[in-house]
């Protein structure tokens, strides 16, 4: 069961496991400025572009990187249980690489499309 | 209290639903689905960011763009909905709070879900307010 957060020696596998929980959580309130979003374009250009002076406004950003950091490694760690399921990647070794490559991969999508958004005028 | 249930009674019932195999064959394919759509998200994020409010209607006018936001939106709060439900029945185990957190979580993913889906709609029919 997950809540004993106590009884364990902290591990890779471990960390990845709860930042999985963690992410997808971060990712629900991302989800939620999402509809914000939906419904401030229903409702008109005025409360459109208030919506994006707010995602604009240095408080925004650091939230959209958030949840860019939250979706990537949701993402990654996502298909990883995928794989579980299928019944593969258990042997601790593969665990753990799997682990070190999504934190990795998090690290550089994140910081890649940050760059593409630099560069096509999006922030 | 005497209860008048007979033992077999009490007995029936328990032990497995027989329905959780779907469930978590459901979660799994919108797992998946999730996977080109967020991917799909991530661009057009980066393309709507980058334009403005014409832009972003003129984008949800497109066909493609608006189905699959809506299929996005869809899936994602189905999921999200499964995913702090284990969440909740993990942490909390104060039945009365347990029950409230499930139907607060249920609740806020369905009116965000139905809002969020019917913007996209009336601006995708309607052409957005100018």
């Amino acid at each position: 069961m997950s809540p004993h957060l106590s009884v364990w020696r902290w591990h890779i596998t471990m960390a990845s496991s709860i930042a999985n929980r963690a992410t997808g959580v971060a990712l629900y309130v991302g989800a939620l400025i999402g509809a914000a979003w939906a419904v401030a374009l229903a409702s008109g250009p005025d409360a459109y572009a208030g919506f994006k002076g707010l995602l604009g406004s240095p408080l925004g950003l650091l939230v959209m990187f958030g949840l860019t950091v939250s979706f990537f490694y949701h993402l990654a760690n996502g298909i990883r249980h995928l794989v579980w399921d299928a019944g593969y990647g258990f042997e601790l070794k593969t665990a753990n690489a799997a682990s070190v490559f999504v934190f990795a991969f998090t690290a550089v999508a994140s910081i890649v499309i940050w760059v593409i958004a630099a560069m096509t005028g999006a922030i | 209290m005497v209860s008048y249930r007979t033992p077999l009674s009490r007995a029936r019932g328990l032990g497995a639903a027989k329905h959780g195999v779907s469930a978590w064959i459901g979660e799994r394919v919108a797992a998946i689905a999730l996977v080109p759509l967020t991917l799909w998200l991530v661009f057009a994020v980066l393309r709507l960011a980058a334009g403005d409010y014409a832009f972003a209607v003129h984008w949800i006018g497109q066909p493609l763009n608006a189905v699959l936001m809506v299929l996005l939106l869809a899936i994602s709060f189905m999921h999200m909905a499964g995913g702090l439900r284990v969440v909740i029945e993990d942490y909390i185990h104060v039945a009365l709070t347990k029950s409230a957190l499930l139907i607060l979580n249920l609740f806020v993913c369905g009116l965000a879900g139905a809002l969020s889906i019917f913007s996209i709609l009336k601006v995708a029919f309607g052409g957005g307010a100018y």
